[in-house]
């Protein structure tokens, strides 16, 4: 049975958000993995959620970074695990040097809490396999960090890698500078690492799984990571 | 403690209390010897700062007591009315729900930021204090005008004037979106209006609703000799000393901005763990009672908690964890640092509760014990600090019949709206009321706040008359929404709370809930006043007859007097906020528009009158007090329109049955600007979607279309359901009128087979969707964003 681990850091937000999903939508069992555990065994998944994480003193993500549980995350990353980070978990992820780049303010400066459509640019990712190449999906975004940044070399470096998972667009899929919320380099709303088995995303797929909350389409990315998951035999922990 | 200590001591660093001392408290002398009496003895200088802050104005209700019997508070679903922390009633499936509603009014106009940030954090505390988690967040914000154009206006004001409104509004909202966001819980709804009145004095009103099973509620309320007294959280400085009391019992001077210091500072990362960890303690059974240190901090948790258990409370200050050295009992004890909480735990349990505030990060340190003495007693420097009876602190505060004078009826309201001739075309003014800041979008405001963490929002904030937050594990929702009328209020308080009352019960039976129980913020000015404490008469017994009539109860809330700045009082704004409940999720309605060709229907409670709104004088009068009349006129006259309770009452009945039967595409309520407003409301809430209506009306064109008389209601359903709208329209005994249907492209409204506005339906959406935005950053700003 497969197992997705929902990392629990003090202030993070979205940790129940995401494990109802997995439980009570994907009917897949999840379980809380507190901060300060280094054990991650059993679970062949580890999902970072938003919220938070310490306060976001400092930075977003810079203290998360430190806490025991990133320690045994990224060693599950290395031996293939999937890790996905959602908003405050990509923060993580990128302050981790599991994502490469950051996360910068808004390009205006403030909180934008809204739906928001991306493109999905890559299916070859074990969080996309069941989306079509091309596909708009309507998701919200709720952040005041989530301008993407990283230097030429790393932007060259992604694309040629097919790292860029999901582009902010217009609902027709069409890129243009006002579907781009926060001022994202080349409209980058998520990444993966260069294995795919990490990715980080700004929009929330666990608040866009059931229709009653305006959106389902969040569950193409969760329920491509459920599938890859009885696919291919977990890379079970470290 | 030996005997020889049992008397309050002077400390030696203590201030000696003359009576220059005491009129510095705000003490009057009558109630200076009260305290006497109560005593048997002259107070400390300790002692006089922990009564004046529980016998403060904001504390004690001293001078609202009497006025507030009057409000209903009973009925089968209340669980908890007025007196806790928050009201809490019964929404079934075993689950209750704990809200309320508070206002940080005076902290936010003297630190914007702050002071709305501490406001929803004050109370969230409320609510998680009894075990609910929280689940969603309100405000009701008031700013003076943000536009320079509010019409021919001689309330005009000034270009500085102005900008600070501007940077007011930006400073809470801000405020309120660190704190909610980070805290994570989302801010669903509330409403926000500009007049000129409340320029030197916003109002920021939060409310918050929590969860909890019914049968785990937590209580203020000690118990248990020798048990525990517990202090969690955030350590104790030197903020925030007499905010609540003194910052919001007095009226604003120009001085009162070298009070920011009294302005407490918030840190939502803190609470968010001091809310995991008080849930998780809670859930050891080992707490008793449980107390959040909200406005005079240690003072008022550790007397209300004893009063309310007829138990007394001892604390050594010396163990009360300090951000500060050298503070004096005076100031620990009067102190309002935030995100902290007081608990009782069960003798001998002390350490499962110490192990969970541990796991988060929390200080949790035992500063004393329960007694059997009824004493609030203060050690510090193995002293008696101070030696009050709990109850004379918390429960007997003194209580004022202040005298009561009619207000005069202002000039203002003679003022009437000379009326555009027959065939005018209103297009050119429909435009400028849709940009009106107190009618366009909020969209600008809202999206700073995360509306959709915790995955139960389903009607989002300016989708629906209410927002509405689905209960996880059931098949039902609740409803939330508030509203004040401050310019009717300003012209009969008494009709005005009245409308305010009917209109946010309106705007949760629109989305299919039943309106099921009510918390309130009273804004009013100085109570001393006369004509004020008149104003805020009238308006409780509007606020009760009308509840009473649509039989919903008043669980608590919350007054706040000396909404005055440099001599000059606030319109009295009494806000209501209404919960409802949906038996089934599923039946909830939005007010957008669903299908092209859907039929739009206008449902009058008044059975008789479908589109109502008598002509001549009257009609005039009440038009004089609309929004249309303020926006397009720069006049605000009249008299708000009659109400009519029974015809709320129907309307209700009405929204709630037709959602339940399911045969409604959207609902949405007749408020500010009108059926013309409401019907584009629709259209702009739709994805696309626009009205083209028609109908007939011997009254004067714009009052047919912009009047804001009460009890009515726009929906659309589908063609085929006509019929049988029409027959449950009469069961419920309620006027339905087909006025148009759901069209694409042009909004178009004809009156008496007249074309009186026609407008491209997207270009008029831009205006109302970007009018907020372009009024608080200015043109430039608000296009690269």
């Amino acid at each position: 049975m497969t197992k997705v681990g929902v990392v629990v850091f003090p202030g993070s937000n979205c940790d129940h958000d995401a494990l109802y999903v997995f439980s009570e939508i994907l009917h897949t069992p999840a379980e809380f993995i507190w901060h300060q555990s280094q054990d991650l065994s059993g679970f062949h998944a580890v999902v970072l959620p938003g919220g938070f994480s310490y306060g976001d003193y400092l930075r977003t993500g810079a203290i998360a970074r430190f806490s025991p549980v990133m320690t045994a995350i990224a060693r599950f990353a290395r031996s293939g695990g999937l890790v996905l980070g959602v908003c405050n978990g990509f923060q993580i992820l990128c302050e981790a040097g599991l994502l490469p780049g950051a996360l910068m303010r808004n390009n205006g400066l403030r909180f934008i809490c809204r739906h928001v459509h991306v493109r999905v640019e890559t299916i070859d990712t074990p969080f996309t396999a069941s989306a079509a190449k091309g596909q708009v999906l309507r998701m919200p975004i709720a952040h005041a960090e989530g301008s993407y940044v990283c230097d030429p070399a790393t932007l060259a470096e992604l694309k040629r890698n097919g790292q860029i998972v999901f582009r902010y667009c217009a609902p027709d899929g069409s890129l243009d500078p006002a579907s781009n919320p926060n001022g994202s380099l080349d409209a980058i709303a998520g990444i993966c690492n260069r294995e795919c088995n990490v990715m980080g995303m700004m929009p929330h797929p666990e608040r866009a799984a059931e229709a009653s909350l305006g959106s389902t389409d969040g569950l193409v990315v969760l329920s491509s990571l459920v599938q890859s998951l009885t696919r291919q035999p977990a890379a079970a922990a470290s | 403690m030996s005997q020889a200590a049992r008397t309050p001591s002077m400390l030696a660093n203590e201030i000696q209390v003359t009576p220059e001392v005491v009129a510095e408290h705000g003490l009057t002398p009558a109630e200076y010897a009260r305290i006497q009496k109560i005593l048997g003895r002259e107070p400390n200088f300790t002692e006089l700062g922990i009564f004046t802050v529980m016998w403060s104005e904001h504390c004690s209700y001293k001078s609202s007591r009497v006025h507030l019997k009057r409000l209903p508070t009973r009925a089968p679903q209340v669980l908890q009315g007025p007196g806790e922390n928050a009201g809490v009633v019964d929404v079934g499936e075993g689950l209750a729900a704990v809200f309320k509603m508070e206002s940080h009014n005076h902290p936010s106009y003297v630190e914007p930021f702050q002071g709305a940030a501490t406001g929803v954090g004050g109370i969230l505390r409320d609510v998680f204090t009894m075990g609910a988690r929280p689940i969603a967040v309100l405000d009701s914000l008031r700013f003076g005008s943000v536009t320079s154009n509010a019409g021919s206006s001689a309330n005009g004001e000034s270009p500085e004037v102005i900008a600070r409104n501007r940077r007011l509004v930006d400073g809470v909202v801000r405020g309120i979106a660190f704190y909610g966001n980070c805290f994570g819980v989302p801010t669903v709804g509330g409403e926000v209006e500009f007049e000129p009145g409340y320029a030197g004095n916003p109002l920021v009103n939060v409310l918050a609703l929590g969860i909890a099973p019914k049968d785990k509620l937590f209580f203020a309320r000690a118990s248990g000799e020798g048990n525990p007294v517990i202090y969690v959280g955030a350590k104790t400085g030197r903020d925030g000393i007499h905010g609540a009391s003194l910052l919001a019992s007095a009226e604003f001077t120009e001085g009162s901005q070298q009070k920011r210091p009294n302005v407490q500072v918030g840190d939502p990362f803190l609470e968010k763990l001091l809310l995991e960890a008080c849930l998780e303690a809670m859930d050891t059974g080992a707490i008793v009672g449980i107390q959040d240190m909200g406005a005079a901090g240690l003072t008022s948790s550790s007397c209300e908690m004893a009063s309310r258990g007829g138990v007394g409370i001892e604390i050594e200050l010396d163990r009360v964890p300090q951000r500060e050295t050298g503070m004096t009992a005076y100031e620990m004890m009067l102190s309002e640092s935030q995100e902290r909480m007081l608990l009782v735990a069960e003798r001998g349990r002390e350490a499962e509760v110490f192990r969970v505030f541990r796991k988060w990060g929390l200080d949790a340190v035992e500063i004393g014990r329960v007694t059997s003495d009824g004493m609030l007693r203060v050690l510090h420097h193995s002293q008696i600090a101070a030696q009050i009876p709990a109850d004379a602190l918390a429960e007997q505060a003194p209580v004022y019949e202040r005298p009561i004078a009619p207000a005069k009826p202002s000039v203002r309201s003679e003022a009437r709206v000379p009326l555009a001739a027959m065939g005018t075309d209103l297009s050119d003014n429909f435009r400028r009321l849709l940009a009106a800041p107190s009618i366009a979008s909020k969209r600008w405001i809202f999206e700073q706040y995360d509306h959709m963490v915790r995955t139960n929002t389903i009607v989002f904030p300016g989708a629906g008359d209410a927002a509405v937050l689905r209960l996880k594990g059931t098949s039902r929702a609740l409803a939330l929404a508030t509203d004040g009328k401050g310019r009717w209020c300003a012209l009969d308080p008494r009709a005005g709370a009245m409308h305010a009352v009917a209109e946010v019960a309106r705007n949760v039976a629109a989305v299919g809930a039943r309106p099921w129980a009510a918390t309130n913020c009273l804004n009013f000015g100085n109570p001393e006043k006369p004509e004020v404490m008149w104003q805020f008469s009238e308006a409780v017994d509007g606020m009760a007859e009308a509840c009473r009539t649509l039989a919903i109860p008043i669980t608590g809330g919350n007054v706040s007097f000396y909404n005055d700045t440099l001599g000059k009082s606030i319109d009295p704004t009494p806000i209501v906020g209404v919960l409802g409940v949906i038996d089934e999720a599923a039946h909830t309605l939005s007010m957008a528009f669903r299908n092209e060709g859907d039929a739009i229907v206008l449902l009058d409670g008044r059975k008789s009158a479908p589109e109502l709104a008598q002509g001549g004088a009257d009609g005039l009068r009440e038009f004089s007090s609309s929004e249309y009349a303020r926006t397009i006129h720069g006049i605000v006259g009249g008299l708000p329109p009659a109400i009519d309770l029974a015809a709320e009452s129907h309307l209700i009945d009405a929204l709630v049955g037709l959602a339940s039967e399911g045969i409604l595409a959207s609902a949405h309520d007749v408020s500010d600007g009108g059926i013309a407003v409401a019907l584009a409301e629709c259209g702009f809430a739709s994805n696309g979607l626009t009205a083209e209506a028609s109908w007939h009306s011997d009254q004067p064109v714009e009052l047919a279309l912009f009047a804001e008389s009460g009890a009515r209601a726009l929906v659309s359903l589908p063609q085929a359901s006509l019929a049988p709208l029409l027959t449950l329209a009469a069961k419920y005994e309620v006027a339905a009128l087909v006025i148009g249907r759901v069209t694409r492209g042009q909004f178009h409204i004809s009156l008496n087979d007249t074309t009186v506005i026609r407008d491209d339906s997207a270009s008029l959406r831009d205006i109302w969707r970007g009018a907020i935005e372009r009024a608080i950053l200015g043109e430039q700003a608000s296009k690269q964003t």
